[in-house]
């Protein structure tokens, strides 16, 4: 990890690309936590701009609509309430404040996010609350409600349960990196008393990885697919030479630690990261061990695509990105042996190889601790991803079966549907902005908060689409956000699909019911616009190509009563 | 581990936190003297020695020490 003078160095520097702005607010000196998550914000390429509160000033900054923190316009805002500074609050307390203390600190939380929510657009970043366990019940204070483990550990639970229940607050744990790290290292009392400051200078980094991790994930960087090795990687021993009797896998010695990998791996996919096999074996000798072994919880059901073969493995990586139309810095490879790792890195940068430890019963706690999978939502179509890309791949067969791509269209006996923002679709559409990269005309990210506030505007005209065919259901594919310029004219605020279901005349679909959409709602003209980014040069010209006129650079405009319907197969 | 040697560790040390190559301390040296020597970067500069002598300060040598000379002394004793 960076040490505490690296990232102090780093927070100096300037960074280029688009600017973020995060205010952090404590109830202890924050300086060296502001420092370092600007420091490792730009270590890792981000451009933010953060604004440190002088310590302990929530209340006031929060309170006073035209306080620094506001007047900085925050895209985030940390609020870090140290444990050490409540438990000395907590100390003071008489039993019946103490009996109380949990609901009173998330009462205040509370408050908080309200106050931030009616001043700022701005996204919280709540911390969670480290453990101080002061023995002074022993261990009987774990089930004695005036102590302060017992208080401390119920607020961390409330905590999580409002967080649950309220959008647009986004928990950075950093009791994880207590636990992880051990009291000794995260805490130094010395300078705690010198300068209130609660966490260790060495500590800081992985702190501050915490913090940029979720802001990447706000900023729709996250992880969707998992590539994996098979020999030494998903079981040990090689499946050409050892034979299925003779790999290990399963409760038994070494095949514990792989089998406990395979049950992560699983969990992943359940929550909809895709896995991938890339391997070199002849491709029925790969797939064995998950046809025919009993104790392998992995089964060829749960991978979007398999790919064994000789090729080399950068290769048969870029296929699996086509196949999957996501992005390389998306995806993540697992391999044992070093030699493909480094092949992998040098001929595909932008992909993330860990560095996997030789000992296989390490590989799950360090892949664990690289904290790859961070995310900002979840729906539960996420649950059903990797069958949506399997009906894919069954679509792609049946293709090569007609001689025109009409003909083809046709049979796929394609049914869509556009509707208005409900709230039961909230999280999927919040989730599309932040993932959408691709097929994204201005790539604005919108949170579940944003979409019900846009969804209940009367200034804007909202429209989500599903699509689905006889191979199976796509579900939600689309999102167009319309605003009101004037009663008349309509600027298109958002749009983006899925890139799994490009050219099949959903675009054209789309386009179609946006202007129907448009004209009942009053729109003579509509306004579009393009945004460059280095991902979504697929969609530059799609606006000339659904009938817009170009009217500047990256500009358009669409009279309605001029529009001709375009044609498409889907119903 | 001399005097001379612990004094030149610190130098090199306070050179990388004040981004100042040229820095030169004595046993006389003060914060003052030193550009960027505020309460905060002096308690990275602690952190940053502490590292390199495998060493833990006391909270009263961390905001007492007068001098250069008097965190030399402090480094020496606990290394010997």
């Amino acid at each position: 990890m960076y040490r505490f003078r690296e990232l102090a160095k780093a927070s100096k520097k300037e960074v280029d690309g688009k600017e973020y702005r995060l205010a952090v607010l404590g109830n202890v000196a924050t300086q060296f936590f502001s420092q370092s998550v600007g420091g490792y914000a730009h270590i890792e390429g981000m451009n933010l701009k953060v604004f440190d509160a002088d310590y302990d000033q929530i209340d006031a900054q929060l309170l006073d609509p035209s306080s620094e923190v506001y007047a900085f316009r925050p895209d985030y805002i940390l609020l870090y309430l140290a444990a050490d500074r409540l438990y000395e609050e907590f100390m003071k307390l008489d039993d019946s404040g103490r009996r109380n203390f949990a609901e009173d600190v998330l009462n205040k939380l509370s408050s908080y996010w309200d106050l931030a929510g009616k001043n700022t657009n701005a996204k919280i970043l709540q911390t969670d609350f480290t453990e101080i366990d002061d023995k002074a019940f022993g261990n009987f204070g774990a089930r004695t409600e005036v102590s302060f483990n017992y208080q401390i550990r119920k607020l961390n639970w409330m905590l999580e349960e409002a967080e649950s229940k309220r959008a647009g607050i986004y928990p950075v744990d950093l009791l994880s990196v207590q636990t992880s790290l051990g009291n000794d290292r995260f805490y130094d009392p010395v300078l705690y008393y010198n300068a209130k400051v609660s966490i260790a200078l060495d500590s800081l980094g992985y702190v501050a990885k915490q913090v940029v991790d979720i802001l990447f994930a706000l900023q729709g960087r996250v992880k969707k697919c998992v590539i994996l090795d098979l020999d030494n990687t998903l079981w040990g021993g090689v499946i050409g030479d050892d034979g299925l009797s003779g790999i290990e896998i399963g409760e038994l010695g070494r095949g514990h630690a792989f089998s406990d990998l395979q049950l992560y791996l699983k969990s992943l996919k359940q929550r909809g990261i895709l896995l991938a096999v890339c391997s070199k074996n002849n491709e029925d000798t790969a797939k064995e061990p998950f046809e025919k072994h009993p104790e392998m919880v992995l089964r060829l059901s749960d991978f979007a695509v398999f790919v064994a073969n000789w090729e080399d493995k950068a290769a048969n990586i870029r296929y699996i990105r086509d196949t999957l139309n996501i992005g390389m810095d998306s995806m993540v490879f697992l391999d044992d042996n070093p030699f493909e790792r480094n092949l992998v890195r040098s001929m595909i940068p932008e992909i993330c190889v860990p560095e996997l430890p030789s000992d296989p019963a390490l590989y799950l706690s360090y892949i664990q601790s690289l904290n790859l999978f961070e995310t900002v939502s979840y729906s539960s179509e996420d649950a059903d991803r990797t069958s949506m890309y399997q009906a894919e791949a069954k679509r792609r067969e049946s293709e090569a079966a007609f001689s025109t791509i009409d003909d083809y269209l046709k049979s796929l006996e394609m049914e869509g549907n556009a509707a208005p923002f409900d709230e039961l679709h909230y999280p999927r559409i919040a989730q599309l902005t932040q993932r959408s990269n691709q097929f994204n005309l201005r790539t604005v990210r919108y949170t579940e908060e944003d979409i019900a506030r846009i969804a209940s505007d009367k200034d804007y005209v909202t429209l989500y689409y599903t699509l689905k065919d006889r191979f199976g259901d796509h579900g939600l594919v689309s999102v167009v956000v319309m605003k009101k310029e004037t009663e008349e004219e309509f600027f298109i605020d958002t749009w983006l699909m899925s890139c799994r279901v490009l050219k099949r005349g959903m675009e054209e679909y789309i386009i179609n019911r946006l202007v129907k959409t448009a004209a009942m709602n009053g729109a003579k003209r509509i306004r579009a616009e393009y945004i460059p980014t280095q991902k979504n040069r697929m969609v530059e010209h799609i606006y000339d190509d659904m009938g817009f006129d170009c009217i500047g650079e990256g500009l358009y405009s669409l009279e309605i009563d001029r529009y001709k319907e375009h044609r498409t197969y889907i119903k | 581990m001399d005097r001379d040697d612990v004094m030149e560790k610190v130098t090199e040390i306070a050179r990388e936190i004040f981004d100042d190559d040229e820095l030169v301390l004595d046993d006389e040296t003060i914060a003052a003297d030193v550009d960027g020597w505020d309460s905060l970067t002096h308690l990275s500069l602690m952190n940053e020695i502490e590292n390199e002598f495998e060493i833990k300060f006391e909270m009263k040598e961390v905001q007492g020490l007068e001098n250069v000379g008097e965190l030399v002394d402090v480094i020496l004793e606990r290394i010997s």
